[in-house]
């Protein structure tokens, strides 16, 4: 699965800022709301993958992904723009609920 | 001791944890909570009846009740008695929810987020087992 082919419609980087990095608090934020949307959603520390799903919490906590790495969604599905946009908006607001939510 | 949190989001499935400790399994159950949300039905027990380490079937059916989903229940334990007793306490139950009862082979606290955050996107029973016990795989 991890490395399945993938022809994304949607793809977006964003730089991680939360202080300890993708650990448990964010990984569960980023998996939690990758879920919300039907499109396949992987998430690479590298443009060059390996990709990982990002609706796996075991596989998202597990990259123990460090403060300071880029984070790549790429998405292939109806909603894989929405999916990418929401993701990296999430990582952007450091994690942080939405304001109007 | 037993939790005596509400019943959230029913429609998901609920989460149970059985330590040893009432500090562990209430600890495991605040971290569900703020890390995952109210929306996973939650409950914990642990401790013997008379005080000290220990835990007991009834609690442990109790803290089934509580955390009752029509979508299943995920049971996380931590070392030996907790997993007999879970397994006493899920026989105990009645024969439509016994088959709607899993005990995860995962570790307690690690397990629980994991478990939770499953349950929490709205996921299977089956689904919640795996994400527990394939943490414990890698």
């Amino acid at each position: 699965m991890d490395n399945a082919p993938m022809t994304p419609s949607a793809t977006g980087s964003v730089r991680i800022e939360h202080e300890i990095g993708l650990h448990a608090r964010p990984s569960v934020k980023l998996t939690q709301l990758a879920k919300t949307f039907a499109s396949k959603i992987e998430f690479s520390s590298s443009p060059d993958g390996p990709w990982l799903d990002a609706k796996s919490i075991v596989k998202v906590m597990g990259s123990k992904t460090p403060k300071g790495s880029m984070l790549h969604f790429r998405a292939e599905g109806a909603d894989a723009a929405a999916a990418v946009q929401a993701l990296v908006a999430l990582v952007e607001r450091d994690f942080e609920p939405q304001a109007d939510a | 001791m037993t939790s005596d949190k509400p019943r959230m989001n029913a429609g998901n499935v609920g989460i149970v944890i059985v330590s040893h400790s009432p500090d562990v399994a209430r600890g495991a159950a605040d971290m569900v909570r703020q890390m995952v949300g109210d929306v996973v039905p939650l409950a914990w027990c642990g401790g013997a009846p008379g005080g000290g380490l220990g835990t007991n079937v009834e609690a442990i059916v109790a803290a089934i009740d509580r955390a009752w989903s029509e979508a299943g229940v995920a049971i996380l334990v931590d070392l030996g008695g907790a997993e007999t007793n879970s397994e006493m306490a899920v026989e105990l139950l009645s024969e439509d929810r016994r088959d709607r009862v899993v005990i995860c082979d995962a570790p307690v606290v690690e397990g629980a987020v994991m478990a939770g955050t499953e349950a929490s996107a709205g996921s299977t029973l089956d689904q919640v087992r795996r994400t527990a016990e394939e943490l414990r795989a890698r």
